[in-house]
């Protein structure tokens, strides 16, 4: 095994084990901490694909500011274990039959793509995820969506102030 | 084994090379510490610490072992591990910023041409920026963790504030790039030894921001909102004792550090000496004076940190609030507006 064998696959059981204790965990508080540490596994897949400015905007946005905000209202809210309500069984039970299917569904739809089929992925190479290529690539080709998109920003911003305005 | 295909002196040296930033950094706070309280005392106009030591210089010492030796009290009702994790925490997110700083050009030592930096990464300036938003976590942690109403509350003032100057330092930030075209921290000093000027010039309402933003993020007065001790009894480390309060105490100030560190790089010219041609003397003496020069930078801007927080009074909550979102953000915009239409003219 190559050294960038080893870093992707313990990176890999670093999110996956990460993933699995944000649902396990009981304390809302817990799942945050571990939601956290998967976005770091995932911002060093990101550098494992060369891709240094996407690895650091996930982090500065999701693990920096979306998860502080999450922090910030479970903390507000107080939600303790014990006075959490209980779901009852026959929703846990269709709760757990539909996530299966979509992840049926999913592991499904991957296995039958003829476009992955025999693909490996690059590492190292690539210049897609570096600032220079992507604010290219934004500003050329992918204009309009981008300038939509930043639209759709701005309408939730104005939204947001005229609820806090109430 | 190709896993032992590695360039082994290369780690070693980046590894020696951690290990002296990272005590450096310790050492410096630790004295800074001792600079705070003369500060202090020359302002108020009183002696200051003068009894451990010549001129009291070994008080730093007496103080960590205190805290060193005190009683560690870890409350009942606190979550345990998340009490722990929370200082440290703290002293990580402040000491990772010191990866990306350039202390001065290179030096060749023992055959090898060693940079003085841990990490020539491309993207150095959003790296400070992630590891800024980082800072938040270790206080917010700590404070719920405590288990206390005032912690809490102070934690969520400590996180608001820092969520809301994040925005307006990012936006001064932006301007800055505007004019290098550079995300990474060496090219920006590089840029800045070869031109005539320092950014400092071109960005003086950006480097002003900054520099308030920088105060906030800190915590220091007059923004030390999450520490007012006659509101919130003494902040979100108020459950905290020994050592572990000694992490959050000592987190500042290796802030402070690093955010000098910061400003002196991106609008100071790092390690530029002015009027200094280094092709005068060997290039290994010129580094090192650019390293003795980023250091003096370095305690001057921690001198002016200090001269503001004895001098002005403390925010109250919404004038903060005010200040951050009313004033510095659409400051920063029009500062932003304001390069790009120069930076339009140029063309």
């Amino acid at each position: 095994m190559s050294t960038l064998e080893i870093i992707f696959y313990a990176l890999s059981a670093f999110a996956i084990v990460s993933a699995i204790m944000v649902l396990v965990s009981k304390n809302p508080i817990h799942s945050v901490l571990w939601l956290i540490l998967v976005f770091f596994a995932i911002s060093g897949h990101y550098v494992l694909l060369n891709a240094q400015f996407l690895a650091i905007v996930n982090i500065i946005v999701y693990a920096g500011a979306i998860m502080v905000l999450f922090l910030f209202v479970i903390m507000l809210m107080n939600v303790k274990v014990d006075n959490e309500p209980q779901k009852k069984m026959i929703v846990k039970f269709i709760g757990a039959l539909s996530g299966g299917s979509l992840l049926l569904l999913l592991v499904a739809l991957v296995k039958q793509t003829t476009q992955l089929e025999g693909k490996q992925v690059l590492m190292k190479e690539g210049a897609i995820g570096l600032i220079h290529p992507l604010g290219q690539a934004l500003f050329t080709d992918y204009v309009l969506p981008f300038e939509i998109s930043s639209v759709l920003f701005l309408s939730a911003m104005v939204g947001a102030v005229i609820i806090g305005k109430k | 084994m190709t896993i032992l295909a590695l360039d082994w002196g290369f780690i070693i040296e980046k590894l020696i090379m951690i290990a002296i930033v990272v005590f450096a950094s310790l050492g410096i706070a630790l004295y800074t510490t001792f600079g705070e309280r003369k500060v202090a005392a020359i302002l108020q106009d009183r002696p200051g610490p003068s009894r451990a030591g010549p001129f009291g210089l070994l008080q730093p010492l007496a103080d960590g072992l205190k805290l060193i030796m005190k009683e560690e009290i870890i409350p009942n009702a606190a979550s345990k591990w998340l009490f722990i994790l929370g200082p440290g925490l703290a002293m990580t997110a402040s000491l990772m910023t010191c990866a990306v700083i350039p202390w001065g050009s290179a030096i060749d030592i023992f055959g090898r041409h060693v940079e003085l930096q841990i990490a020539d990464v491309n993207i150095g300036i959003l790296y400070v920026f992630a590891v800024v938003s980082m800072g938040v976590y270790g206080i917010m942690i700590g404070g719920w963790a405590s288990n206390n109403k005032f912690s809490l509350m102070s934690a969520l003032r400590a996180a608001s504030q820092a969520i809301s100057y994040e925005l307006a330092m990012g936006l001064a930030l932006i301007a800055l790039l505007m004019t290098t075209g550079s995300l990474s921290l060496k090219t920006i000093v590089e840029q800045q030894i070869q031109g005539h000027w320092w950014n400092i010039v071109y960005q003086p309402l950006g480097f002003l921001i900054f520099f308030i933003t920088a105060m906030a993020e800190c915590n220091r007065t007059p923004f030390d909102l999450p520490e007012a001790e006659n509101e919130l009894n003494f902040g979100y480390h108020q459950e905290y004792s020994s050592m572990k309060l000694g992490f959050y105490l000592f987190a500042e100030y290796i802030n402070m550090i690093m955010s000098s560190a910061i400003m002196a790089t991106m609008y100071f010219g790092g390690y530029d000496l002015p009027f200094f041609n280094e092709a005068s003397v060997a290039p290994n003496i010129a580094a090192l004076i650019g390293v003795g020069t980023l250091l003096i930078k370095i305690v001057l801007f921690i001198f002016l940190f200090m001269w503001i927080r004895w001098t002005i009074p403390r925010f109250r909550y919404d004038q903060l609030m005010g200040l951050g979102w009313k004033t510095l953000i659409p400051l920063a915009l029009f500062n932003m507006l304001l390069t790009g239409a120069v930076i339009l003219a140029k063309l």
